[in-house]
């Protein structure tokens, strides 16, 4: 068994700035490990461009934007352990990892959670029909694509019009092939705004609302789906079915945070998030393991991963160098309107403003955030719309969450 | 010219093929699809039935009653997952309860020792997650849950280790017979010839009866619908949980699999042809419903994959296991529906017996060896003795398939031993790799790279399931 | 004529109206200023950055990625596809080389260190 002061599991976006952030406080004896060649994790193969504007100031793609970050993890001579995939973690800190040079045991004062998020597969959906090939889910596309330079079909259907879905319609669309439709469950796209026109609109695809795929064609090689509109309950209208010959279906119905070592180490998990239950620094409620990035919540944009990233970089550096936090929290709680507020716990004794960071139940238009405790109103917030596609960020002031008692409550109402 | 050539390498065919290489002969296995297992055997309920169900007097009663411990002991030899974890049967209400002393009746008849009457109540302190609803149950000790295409793929592995030869992609198109035997020749125009000729088609077994010039039964294909969930389900009941057979079929179960899933299903509906393995949106409706009349709780939340599997059903509803009364050196071995898998080795031996009958000579072969290494030997290893091998084997040190952790060297194993994976599908049967949660959404392009270092194949060539199924199309 | 569109100079994806008269646009719903100019260029010459893949001959199944460095005309997306498609690279290969030069005004760059 070797030790580290800090273990980053995973090193995509989260994972590097997570360590990155840990170095610059203080905490030096940090390490990385990534099952893949090199990091960067999914932002390799997401070759388009809208990355770092936030963050960088400038419009990067998938890349470029994880090579920045790489670069930042090289230059401080951060531990970066490739093609090692840990499959045990414990809630004292003993990381197993697994890789060509064999097992590899660390025991690490402070672990950061950083494995992202894996697609809802066709199975998920149970879709009925046959299962032949050309039925991927839109990142397997996207990789075979992007990386080995291979197109996996040449007449599309896509289903969920989520942002990965709305990127490979415009890159398949691209490299010559058709795509026949965007079809998406629910009566609003998940996907950015600017996705649908710039990947939608400019090549002509037709984006179908309400819409689902009901059955899948083909013995070897997908012939086509038969698609049909929804109901208010999402059931389907049997009147409205109409086939569509394809030779692939792309399915991006939604990410789940990749959790399975978080479970194995007994860390207690959010049902909605679907990721831990944090507190402000990002910490789980296993002392010492923190967890950032989409695995503790999907977002859509990377830039705010590294800002959620370095947050827990810095936290777990302050738990190894000043020890464990003891004190009152806070819990947070979802209101109306709001499906889930994320950190679920803040320290009491924090001093520093809060994040909170939240999604939305359904499109709103001219909304005003409430921030409560009790009866007292402790902040508000108006916004011109709201999209449960897009994260909605709130600044919570010490003096603020110090008054409350011993929850906080966001609601939203709709303005006239 | 083979001794003994097999139509069919579903989990009958290869079986047999291994029941015959324990003797100095030559034999077979001729198989339409690109892989074994590639029909009935790969999507079934993969349960090891006590042996109350059938009728008493009929094949499938005595075949079920002998095949149920010989089918665990060649689990064992061939490192197949089974567990035998026992099957509850349940009634609800006073007309079911009726049922479950007729069928405990049955079984006493058919010799099945085992077997107990619980209360609803004792049912419930087994499986803490049954319906409240459950008023009688029927506690059957011996059976069990086997992975059933892991058994075909091993024993037709352990067939082809014992000299045993494997024709893929092999539909068979002609029948001609001769006073030497059959020469059996392939849609692509290939040709074999064999003494004896034993039909284990399953779906198609009619047809090649036909072919055969032999036609007296007609195969009904009935479909049955499943549901998959995710590991973290696969407690969710210990037993094999079945309900009282009803005017509408068997009824649904709820079932641990051999691999630690848990399993919903089947429908049963009579369809087209034994290729009708389309699921429906009524089928999973149905066995949705069906499952949470067993056990309220079930997490439908969690599924991680359906499908059909199309059982070769006969309208006299017993196996059709005989020596063909017009062709000689012909043997029928058909219909094997439910409990086909259970009976299984039994039938593989029945076989060899009628074969013998017909004039096989059966010398012992003493270079057979029964035991085939376990596929899933380095999962099994401590985290010590895994290093230890990864030190001498690096290819195992590389995680391929994220959700169940395979590496690169068992998949290049599976690639390489007898019956070698050619495709995406066949990889994922012999090692589990994009069989887990993600359903290969993270893996596949890594299996299609393995597979091209390992055949030499394009990548445009590689495909989910032979024939038409190439996953990419065309090259940037 | 009055137009009305979405911008997608960030996530942000600003509703705008833009409202021609004769020569003069006036443009509305914006939050910046980068608003007003893509509405702007969006009723007069719409410029796309464009992204792909190109590949690389000396390692096994591998592609660079690549972007113009600038936008280009719109109307051009599927020319410069075309060059891009006709192109391959032999690595090393460092973010920010150009891989074609002169297209429509800009070069194609990589965006991705292939060592």
């Amino acid at each position: 068994m070797i030790e580290h002061d800090i273990v980053v599991i995973g090193g995509g976006p989260a994972g590097m700035a997570a360590a990155v952030a840990a170095y610059d406080s203080g905490a030096h004896d940090v390490c990385i490990l990534e099952r893949e060649e090199t990091l960067g994790g999914i932002l390799k193969q997401c070759i388009h461009n809208g990355f770092g504007l936030h963050k960088l100031g400038r419009e990067l793609t998938g890349p470029e934007y994880a090579a920045v970050y790489a670069e930042k993890v090289a230059e401080r001579g951060i531990r970066v352990y490739t093609e090692t995939m840990v499959t045990n973690l414990s809630p004292e800190r003993v990381v197993t990892a697994q890789s060509t040079k064999g097992i590899l045991k660390i025991k690490a004062k402070a672990v950061v959670l950083s494995m992202g998020c894996r697609e809802r597969p066709r199975g998920a959906l149970n879709t009925a029909g046959t299962r032949p090939a050309g039925v991927y889910s839109a990142g397997t596309a996207q990789k075979l694509m992007n990386c080995e330079g291979y197109l996996v079909g040449k007449r599309v259907v896509i289903l969920g019009s989520g942002d990965i879905g709305l990127i490979m319609a415009r890159r398949m669309s691209l490299e010559g092939a058709k795509v026949e439709a965007v079809c998406e469950l629910m009566p609003y796209s998940g996907g950015l705004k600017r996705n649908i026109v710039q990947c939608l609109e400019d090549f002509n695809i037709p984006l179908y609302l309400s819409t689902t795929v009901a059955e899948i064609h083909g013995k070897d090689r997908v012939e086509g789906v038969t698609v049909a509109k929804v109901d208010e309950n999402r059931n389907i209208l049997e009147s409205t079915k109409r086939y569509i010959p394809c030779d692939t279906l792309l399915l991006s119905v939604g990410l789940i945070p990749e959790n399975e070592l978080t479970k194995s180490a007994g860390i207690t998990m959010d049902r909605v998030t679907g990721g831990a239950l944090v507190d402000e620094n990002r910490e789980t409620e296993t002392a010492g393991i923190f967890a950032c990035g989409n695995v503790l919540q999907v977002h859509d944009l990377v830039d705010y991963v590294s800002d959620e990233a370095e947050i827990a970089g810095r936290g777990a550096a302050n738990f190894v160098l000043r020890g464990k936090r003891c004190g009152q929290t806070i819990k947070t709680k979802a209101g109306s309107g709001v499906r889930y507020v994320l950190p679920q716990r803040v320290n009491a004794d924090e001093e520093e403003e809060v994040a909170l960071f939240l999604r939305v139940t359904q499109p709103f238009s001219k909304v005003k955030y409430t921030v409560s405790s009790g009866d007292r109103v402790l902040m508000t917030a108006m916004r011109l719309k709201a999209a449960p596609g897009e994260m909605e960020k709130l600044i919570l002031k010490p003096e603020k969450f110090k008054s409350a008692a011993s929850e906080i409550t966001v609601s939203l109402e709709v303005m006239q | 010219m083979f001794d003994v050539a097999i139509i069919g390498a579903g989990v009958v065919g290869a079986l047999t093929a291994r029941e015959l290489t324990r003797y100095n002969l030559s034999c077979c296995l001729l198989e339409k699809e690109n892989d074994v297992a590639m029909g009935a055997s790969k999507a079934n309920s993969g349960i090891i039935h006590g042996g109350f169900d059938p009728e008493p007097g009929t094949l499938k009663a005595r075949l079920n009653k002998e095949g149920v411990p010989l089918l665990y002991k060649a689990a064992k030899e061939l490192h197949v997952p089974f567990k035998n974890n026992g099957s509850m049967v349940l009634a609800f209400g006073e007309e079911e309860n009726k049922v479950i002393d007729e069928l405990y009746e049955r079984g006493k008849k058919n010799g099945i020792d085992g077997m107990d009457i619980l209360s609803g109540a004792e049912a419930r302190r087994l499986e803490s997650n049954l319906s409240d609803k459950v008023t009688k149950a029927l506690l059957v000790t011996n059976a069990g849950i086997i992975c059933p295409y892991a058994l075909t793929i091993a024993a037709a592995g352990n067939a082809m280790d014992n000299g045993a030869k494997l024709f893929t992609n092999y539909e068979v198109a002609a029948i001609r017979t001769s006073d030497d035997g059959f020469t059996v020749s392939s849609a692509d125009g290939r040709e074999i010839t064999a003494r004896y000729l034993v039909n284990c088609a399953g779906g198609f077994a009619d047809k090649i009866a036909e072919m055969a010039g032999d036609k007296f039964f007609e195969i009904i294909p009935r479909a049955g619908e499943y549901m998959l969930l995710d590991k973290s389900e696969g407690d969710t009941v210990s037993h094999t949980i079945f309900q009282v057979p009803t005017k509408n079929g068997k009824g649904v179960l709820v079932t641990p699999t051999a691999d630690g899933n848990l399993l919903l299903g089947p429908t049963a509906e009579k369809v087209e042809s034994a290729e009708s393995t389309e699921t429906t949106a009524a089928g999973l409706d149905t066995v949705l419903k069906l499952s949470k009349k067993s056990v309220p709780s079930v997490n439908t939340r969690a599924v991680i994959t359906s499908f059909s599997g199309v059982r070769a059903s006969e309208k006299g509803g017993d196996f059709i296991i005989e020596a063909s009364q017009k062709v000689p050196g012909l043997i029928h071995a058909a219909a094997i529906d439910s409990p086909g898998l259970s009976s299984s080795v039994a039938i593989a031996e029945y076989i060899v017996e009628l074969l013998s009958r017909q004039g096989l000579a059966l010398s012992k072969n003493p270079d057979f060896n029964g035991e085939r290494a376990d596929t899933h030997a380095f999962k099994k290893m401590s985290d010590a003795q895994k290093d230890a091998y990864i030190k001498e084997h690096p290819a195992y040190g590389r995680i391929i398939c994220r959700c169940e952790k395979v590496s690169e060297g068992e998949i290049l194993d599976a690639l390489r031993r007898n019956p070698k994976a050619v495709d995406i599908d066949g990889v994922k049967r012999r090692t589990r790799s994009g069989m887990g949660r993600c359903q290969g959404g993270f893996c596949m392009p890594y299996v299609m790279k393995l597979i091209k270092e390992e055949t030499g194949k394009p990548m445009t060539e590689i495909t989910k399931k032979g024939g038409k199924s190439a996953a990419v199309i065309d090259r940037l | 004529m009055t137009k009305e569109m979405t911008c997608i100079i960030c996530p942000r994806g600003c509703a705008l109206k833009v409202e021609v008269d004769g020569g003069k646009i006036t443009v509305t719903g914006n939050s910046c200023k980068k608003g007003f100019q893509y509405a702007l260029e969006e009723c007069t010459n719409p410029t796309r950055t464009v992204t792909s893949s190109v590949r690389v001959e000396n390692r096994e199944d591998t592609m660079v990625s690549v972007k113009t460095a600038k936008p280009i005309p719109k109307e051009k997306i599927f020319e410069v596809m075309q060059k891009i498609r006709e192109k391959s690279v032999c690595a090393p290969v460092r973010i920010g080389d150009v891989i074609i030069k002169d297209v429509f005004g800009t070069d194609i760059i990589a965006t991705k260190n292939i060592i």
